[in-house]
């Protein structure tokens, strides 16, 4: 294959972007010749996911002088996916998508490197993420893009006047694909909405009674329904049904035939049954080049700021025609990912049931009976009474020792609020700082000034 | 951003010799939902909450329900929760882990209660679902049957249904199936 970066005149248009000055670049713009090899050397871009919108971006982004890119991806290829990740060849199938592709582009481009990880999102530790610069997103789950989200956000910090510091800002590009429609939006966690603050956008999905699928079944889903959720559970007592497993996806698929030759009901296919099963619209391969060439241009925008970044979610319909329309959400100033909270500075010797009454009488929180939770760990909760008793322990240590001796730290309240005379429960999220206690310091053991 | 990205790039370099953190784990928006949920619950004297993996794992949990009215009163049904990451935008999932001999709960412990799928939405909480589940014993519906012969005797013989229904719960056949005692 041709090294396609060898030519001369390969970086010329990317060159114009960055080494003129404009009238709508953005803020703290500085064009220069080398601006280019600077971003090379400098930037460290995180592509999650090798698919579709993955392979990509890979070559996108390589293409457009990034040369520090990992890319993380926990599945193998499979023969349905040659037709549009076209980093992948036949003989691949089996192979990590991860591996392959950063691969290819590197065989491909000279001077990118790209480091793959056949894992999960949720193996890498936090740390990990933390050394990206910026964190391009091929994803096709909610679950997997609120994930990375509350990592992204997790970095963020804010001053004393709850404005975001700069430098602790994760940008994240997003883009996803359904068919002949797609979106790119730009999240840049303190500044314009994240993932959770717009969760309400994603439609519910579609999920049929199952009674209906148990007795009045109209439709051929209805039918595959019937065999994936219930005669499935039938036969197979106990066995998770597993998506992947081409064996049992077929069962599905014969079972729901049946049912369909049953009820007089046309249309059962096996690309159907998977649809149905698997949540799958077909990909288009022209609708994966086009976000993801939005996605890459952004992620350019972002890190060198040669134009002013999308505000903030770009949508394209490709349906009937073309429709392209930008939207400018507005953030959730109470979003519990990435919203401010409220800093509340602690003594290291404050117990939690002393946290727990000033959380009552703050004048800016007033939330009585609270429950309290850090990182995943219940430290107490009003109700229900089997985990008050399992909780009730933690009330009488310092919150400090409880968190683990951190400087500072984010702690969720849930419990009840009182505004005029009207009572709501709500949940919030306040930045726990303790007195006295330098950041990056972890343990009071630590001898001082040696 | 890319001055600030050189920036950090000094920063991290510096840090590279101080002592690295300890992965810490994240938690979901869609757990700090359900803790809020679990910490409001508020529960019938007869139903009991407990959480197996203890009190750091939420998402998954079991409620026992002890119906004391109508034709399943004194029984114990037990129904196992599993809460996703992106709850409250999906319903939880939720199985009977008690063998019923009930119109709207099938052999697997299926459930066919509206709000669990077709009518779920964010608003709805745990609370919801578990009075929904107390009210599936209460007025057991032979309109949206899983298991229809249950079903078809609730409609056609009343009687016969309640007898039924405690040769069931005692630990006997119904037809040819057995069910495990569960009074």
């Amino acid at each position: 294959m041709a090294d396609v970066s060898s030519d001369p005149g390969r970086w010329r248009d990317v060159d114009k972007l960055l080494a003129r000055p404009g009238n709508i670049v953005g803020q703290d713009f500085e064009p220069s010749p080398t601006l280019r090899e600077d971003i090379g050397e400098i930037a460290r871009v995180l592509v999650v996911g090798a698919g579709g919108l993955g392979c990509e971006l890979l070559k996108d982004l390589a293409l457009s002088g990034f040369k520090n890119i990992d890319v993380i991806d926990m599945d193998t290829i499979e023969v349905s996916n040659l037709n549009r990740q076209f980093l992948f060849r036949l003989q691949d199938v089996g192979k990590s998508k991860a591996e392959v592709a950063a691969e290819r582009v590197m065989k491909r481009i000279s001077g990118v490197n790209i480091t793959p990880h056949f894992c999960r999102i949720e193996d890498k530790d936090i740390d990990f993420y933390n050394d990206f610069n910026i964190i391009v997103l091929g994803l096709d789950s909610i679950d997997a893009r609120s994930y990375i989200n509350s990592v992204a956000c997790s970095f963020l910090e804010y001053d004393t006047d709850d404005k975001p510091l700069p430098e602790t800002i994760k940008p994240i590009v997003d883009g996803g694909t359904e068919g002949f429609k797609g979106h790119a939006r730009v999240i840049l966690p303190g500044r314009t909405p994240c993932f959770e603050c717009n969760i309400w956008l994603f439609p519910p999905q579609v999920k049929f009674p199952l009674c209906t699928l148990a007795e009045t079944p109209r439709t051929a889903a209805h039918c595959i329904e019937y065999a994936h959720l219930i005669k499935w559970g039938e036969v197979h007592h106990g066995k998770d049904f597993d998506a992947d497993d081409p064996e049992q996806m077929q069962w599905v698929y014969s079972q729901a035939l049946k049912r369909a030759e049953l009820f007089g009901i046309t249309g059962v296919t096996y690309s159907l049954t998977q649809g149905v099963v698997k949540n799958i619209i077909p990909a288009i391969a022209s609708t994966n080049a086009i976000i993801s060439a939005a996605c890459a241009l952004e992620t350019l925008k972002i890190v060198s700021g040669c134009s002013k970044t999308l505000c903030n979610y770009f949508t394209y319909n490709g349906t009937e025609g073309t429709h392209i329309k930008v939207t400018d959400f507005v953030r959730d100033t109470d979003c519990l990912v990435c919203g401010p909270g409220t800093l509340v500075e602690l003594d290291t010797s404050t117990t939690l049931l002393q946290f727990i009454r000033l959380v009552g009488e703050h004048p800016n929180i007033r939330l009585s009976k609270a429950s309290v939770t850090c990182r995943g760990k219940n430290l107490y909760m009003q109700s229900p009474p089997v985990l008050e008793e399992m909780t009730r322990s933690n009330l009488q240590l310092p919150v400090f020792e409880l968190i683990g001796k951190v400087a500072k730290d984010v702690i969720h309240v849930s419990g009840t609020s009182e505004k005029n005379d009207k009572k709501t429960s709500c949940l919030r999220k306040l930045r726990v700082v303790f007195k006295g206690v330098a950041d990056g310091i972890t343990s009071m053991d630590t001898t001082d000034g040696s | 951003m890319i001055k600030l990205f050189k920036l950090k790039d000094q920063k991290r370099q510096d840090a590279a010799n101080s002592s690295g953190n300890a992965p810490v784990k994240k938690q979901s928006a869609g757990e700090l939902r359900l803790h809020k949920d679990i910490s409001e619950l508020n529960l019938p004297k007869s139903t009991i909450i407990s959480f197996p993996n203890g009190k750091d794992d939420l998402m998954n949990f079991e409620i026992s329900i002890r119906p004391d009215e109508g034709y399943y009163q004194g029984g114990r049904f037990v129904f196992t929760f599993q809460v996703s990451p992106s709850y409250p935008h999906e319903p939880p999932k939720v199985k009977c882990k008690t063998k019923v001999y009930h119109p709207n709960i099938d052999l697997e412990g299926n459930v066919c209660l509206n709000i669990l799928r077709e009518d779920w939405k964010p608003v709805l909480n745990i609370n919801t679902v578990i009075y929904g589940l107390i009210l599936l014993f209460m007025q057991p519906n032979d309109e949206d049957p899983l298991n229809h012969d249950a079903a078809a005797v609730l409609r056609d013989n009343p009687r016969l249904f309640e007898t039924n229904v405690r040769r069931a719960m005692a630990g006997g056949y119904v037809g040819d199936v057995h069910f495990p005692r569960c009074i």
